[in-house]
């Protein structure tokens, strides 16, 4: 067993309400940041933990944090992103489904370290059932004096206003979000000026993940050196992985970062092993956007070392034989997956969420989208590839946001990794059509090259 | 037909709104037609959006062009429960291709129709965070998971029921 930090309590019966989480030690963090420490030991304790962001990127949150403009008399916001809209990710859903305590408990000490006293939760409008009992917490919260007016007599006052968003993946990046907090549609903005200057209302905003600003409550309550010492290297602390696909038990796991990819898919502490006694073919390890690894990558590095899951050891390799960290949506393919297919579910996903302000984005996701469909349909031709392959170089970095990033990416290693899976398709259109490419030699041992 | 929010819907209005600064109404927004949509039927007919323009004290255009960005706001008229199929690589992986064929054959309506009585329309969408617990759709605000040809069978008796109990 793992260390648990975030779901240690998620199945004491009742650890939805105030009443049971404060019994089980809830609020004792807050308590403790708010009355016996100051603002900067907060921040400081947090940079010790080496937190990096968990909604996708890992920026270090101690750093962001301290880089909030504090301007005199302009006030300034925190808001959590509860957009969660990648692909395989609903980690945080869990998490304010089951501990909607301590994602305030986390909120309110983060509040006070930025002094936000209007905190945002932005969540997806389809989590309709999360944002009631998000709103069912706060009222509980508000009632035992943990939010509101001068908050444990310390003259720092704090609410928390839960946001509905309305179905748009763009709203998860932060100026697309902080644009449709304000009412509008979810245009990413450019930056320069970064919301810690000008974020909500033009005011100082720092925005971060659901589980980041959860992470701060053992951070305070253990101290950022004792939370440093979990994981290795700069993955510190614990982290949340949705395993989905094919496997036995798909779900929502918290993991330290020193366990192998191999044994989070096969052991029965976690994904249980692929389902239906089928063999693995594919896995795309952190969210829809990172690059999609066969088996004998997924497994060991191209050195032929054993991966890890964590920030360093699933990005080994760079873009060429790695992948990503990511949203820790863990997405397992089967055998008897197409990557074709797969990969145009996905390019299909980006077209949709395109929000259509830059040409390449908006045309390339289009594009790739129907090349794929082609291709898919047997009617693809050789130079299809090719041209898969030029339309996401053109995408990638000629954005204003990285979402022309995050579509270019799984298309480009779907065909680093599975060309032949590809031309297979095409030079076999009406077989493509009846059955499937299969395992091949993907789950094949690394050549190592001495 | 002119729409307005009747007296509990307006102190939700109130709530909603309340939780903005002074002068940034706006911001509610996307809350706003959230309720909108639920006290008018289902769906947000220019009317719709003009009396929330109105409300927020805003210009009609800056509701008409966030209705139509969100894909949760349906600018046509829908049946009286929405099917909103997952199919995102998640989810179609776990085999919501064969789920969603079932659904039209069962209700014999396409992707994006409404059946003749206007009780069901189909939806397909993408990635709603529950890919852990495909196959899936929303209907109204609840998920429902795990999705096999005998759970369709049982939730579409289950709504045929619960209009028969309204009626
Ligand atoms: C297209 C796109 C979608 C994103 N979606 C999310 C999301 O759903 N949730 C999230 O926390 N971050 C998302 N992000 C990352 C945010 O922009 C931002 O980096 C993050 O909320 C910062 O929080 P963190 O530092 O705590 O991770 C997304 C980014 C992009 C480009
Ligand atoms: S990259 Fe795509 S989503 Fe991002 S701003 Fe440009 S068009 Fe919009
Ligand atoms: S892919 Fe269907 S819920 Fe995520």
């Amino acid at each position: 067993m793992g260390v648990k930090l975030l779901l240690e309590k998620a199945n004491v019966p009742g650890i939805r309400t105030y009443d049971v989480y404060r019994r089980e030690g809830g609020y004792a963090a807050a308590e403790k940041a708010l009355k016996e420490m100051s603002i900067e030991a907060i921040v400081e304790e947090v940079k010790k933990s080496g937190l990096r962001g968990r909604g996708g990127a890992g920026f270090p949150a101690g750093m962001k944090w301290s880089f909030i403009a504090k301007p005199e008399g302009v006030p300034r916001h925190l808001v959590c992103n509860a957009d969660e809209s990648e692909p395989g990710t609903f980690k945080d859903r869990y998490l304010m489904e089951f501990l909607p305590h301590l994602l305030l408990e986390g909120l309110l000490i983060s509040s006070f370290a930025l002094g936000s006293n209007d905190t945002y939760i932005y969540i997806r409008g389809e989590y309709a059932w999360v944002a009631t009992i998000l709103e069912e917490a706060i009222i509980e919260a508000t009632k035992n004096g943990w939010l509101g007016k001068n908050i444990l007599g310390t003259g720092f006052d704090c609410m928390i206003h839960v946001h509905r968003g309305a179905g748009a993946y763009i709203c998860g990046e932060e100026t697309a979000l902080i644009e449709s907090l304000e009412g509008k549609r979810g245009n990413p903005r450019i930056k320069p000026p970064f919301p810690a200057i000008q974020g909500l209302w033009m005011r100082p905003t720092v925005v971060n993940n659901v589980e980041t600003l959860a992470a701060v409550v053992p951070i305070i309550k253990m101290g950022g050196e004792e939370y440093a010492k979990i994981g290795v290297g700069r993955s510190t602390g614990t982290k949340l992985i949705s395993a989905c696909g094919n496997i036995n038990k798909p779900g929502v796991y918290e993991i330290d970062m020193t366990i192998s990819v191999e044994d989070f898919i096969y052991s029965d502490e976690y994904c249980g092993g692929i389902a239906n006694g089928k063999k693995l073919k594919a896995c795309i390890p952190g969210g829809s956007s990172v690059p999609i690894l066969p088996a004998n990558l997924l497994l060991k590095t191209a050195k032929g070392e054993t991966r890890y899951m964590n920030y360093e050891s699933l990005s080994d390799g760079g873009f060429a034989t790695g992948s990503m960290m990511g949203s820790g949506g863990f997405i397992v393919l089967d055998e008897d997956q197409c990557i074709v297919k797969n990969t145009l579910t996905l390019a299909r996903f980006y077209r949709h969420e395109s929000c259509g302000q830059c040409s390449p984005c908006r045309e390339g996701t289009g594009w790739m989208e129907k090349i794929l469909q082609k291709i898919e349909l047997g009617k693809g031709e050789s130079s299809d590839i090719d041209l898969l392959w030029d339309i996401q170089r053109k995408i990638e970095g000629n954005t204003i946001c990285p979402l022309g990033d995050a579509a270019a990416w799984p298309v480009a290693a779907a065909i680093r990794h599975f060309r032949d899976e590809f031309e297979w398709h095409i030079q076999n259109r009406a077989l493509s059509q009846t059955s499937n490419f299969g395992l091949q030699h993907y789950a094949d041992p690394i050549h190592v090259p001495a | 037909m002119s729409l307005e929010f009747n007296n509990e819907q307006m102190t939700e209005f109130n709530r909603l709104v309340a939780h903005y600064p002074e002068g940034k109404q706006k911001s509610a927004l996307l809350p706003v037609l959230h309720l909108a949509q639920d006290s008018f039927g289902g769906w947000l007919p220019t009317e719709a959006m003009d009396y929330v323009a109105s409300l927020l004290q805003i210009q009609p255009i800056e509701v008409y062009e966030v209705a139509t960005f969100y894909s949760m706001y349906n600018l046509k008229p829908v049946g009286k429960f929405v099917f909103e199929v997952c199919q995102t690589g998640p989810c179609m992986i776990s085999g919501s291709d064969n789920i969603i064929a079932y659904i039209q054959k069962q209700l014999a309506i396409k992707p994006g129709e409404t059946t003749k009585d206007g009780m069901f329309t189909l939806k397909l969408v993408e990635c709603l965070g529950a890919c852990g617990y495909a196959p899936m759709m929303q209907v109204g605000k609840i998920y429902r998971e795990h999705l096999t040809k005998e759970k369709v069978d049982a939730i579409i008796v289950e709504y045929r029921m619960q209009i028969v109990a309204l009626n």
